[in-house]
């Protein structure tokens, strides 16, 4: 089974070094994600929103509802850890107060 | 369960000096996301991170009272209303989703209008993010410490 | 753009993760796992993503390490397997 798992995960990683030779050379500029849209933002952000990191003007502003999105995401989270572990806690001390019931008992 | 605090002098001191540093580079990384790397994510993880250091070298029973977990639900809260206001109020004033140019903010216009709109959205990310993870701490941890 | 110091940093990010696999005291692999998101971030400033670095600095080398030590005080600190 270790052998059949460990030809399974080679040929994988085959197979992600065969598509790898098909995606363009790091920072070419000729590359499809560096020509359709990224020349209107390095051009234009500055002028438009007077932010020279262009980082933060396509984050917070040209891609604004995909930031609320994450924030959402992440404020989730957060709620859902609540509601799992706080829950938990209480049933612990349910569970010790019956404990120690018994135990005077 | 883990009731071992260290109770070092020099720990303590070294905290307690080391923290509103933290929270100022905190707030220096967020303001100055616009000119630098940063912004509110990062902010956010900084200021989170003072605060789980204080609860680390005080206990939780100290550390609670300078700042409860219900406050930091309430920092997280008021994070996405903020983010969701300015979201929404531009629609009422005429403008599309998330565009910042139609806040009612009238003495500031056009591209600065815009700086500024990402400058109040990444505030709310900050503290979005800030009670966040403060919260996933506390949640965890719990008075055990 | 240095392809010395990226090939450097991607065989020493791929021992730390190799590393964090293989050990069996838990504390030492979230020591390693801290360690690889570091040069995770490295890689992306090399690579020229300030922005990127930062968050990966942050929340990975910080904030998952202290969540992770956190999980293991309340379980146990040797792995089974």
């Amino acid at each position: 089974m270790r052998w059949v798992n460990a030809f399974i995960i080679l040929l994988f990683v085959a197979l992600m070094l065969y598509a790898t030779v098909g995606l363009p050379d790091h920072a070419d500029p000729q590359a499809p994600a560096n020509v359709h849209v990224s020349p209107t933002y390095i051009e234009d952000s500055v002028a438009d929103t007077h932010t020279p990191n262009i980082v933060t003007a396509v984050l917070a502003d040209y891609r604004g509802y995909d930031t609320l999105g994450e924030t959402v995401v992440i404020f989730t989270a957060g709620l859902a850890c609540i509601l799992i572990l706080m829950k938990r806690k209480a049933n612990d001390k349910a569970t010790l107060s019956k404990h120690r019931h018994s135990d005077r008992m | 369960m883990i009731k071992q605090h260290y109770q070092s002098i020099v720990i303590q001191t070294v905290c307690s000096l080391l923290i509103p540093f933290i929270q100022l580079f905190a707030l220096y990384v967020i303001i100055h996301g616009h000119y630098g790397p940063g912004g509110g994510f990062q902010g956010g993880v900084l200021l989170a991170v003072s605060i789980i250091l204080q609860r680390l070298y005080l206990g939780s029973k100290i550390s609670y009272r300078k700042f409860s977990p219900k406050m930091a639900l309430a920092f997280g809260a008021i994070g996405m209303l903020i983010f969701g206001f300015a979201g929404v109020v531009p629609l009422a004033f005429g403008g599309a989703f998330l565009d910042y140019e139609n806040l009612p903010i009238f003495w500031v216009h056009g591209a600065e209008l815009r700086a500024l709109g990402i400058l109040i959205v990444e505030i709310g990310i900050g503290l979005a993010v800030f009670g966040t993870l403060v919260l996933i701490f506390d949640s965890l941890v719990g008075e055990r410490w | 753009m240095i392809w010395q110091v990226d090939f450097w940093l991607l065989v020493i990010l791929i021992i730390t993760a190799l590393v964090a696999l293989s050990v069996h005291d838990l504390l030492a692999a979230v020591v390693a796992l801290a360690a690889y998101s570091f040069f995770v971030a490295l890689l992306f400033s090399q690579a020229g993503a300030i922005d990127v670095a930062f968050v990966e600095a942050t929340l990975g080398a910080g904030i998952s390490g202290v969540l992770f030590i956190v999980v293991l005080l309340l379980t146990r600190r040797r792995s089974e397997d």
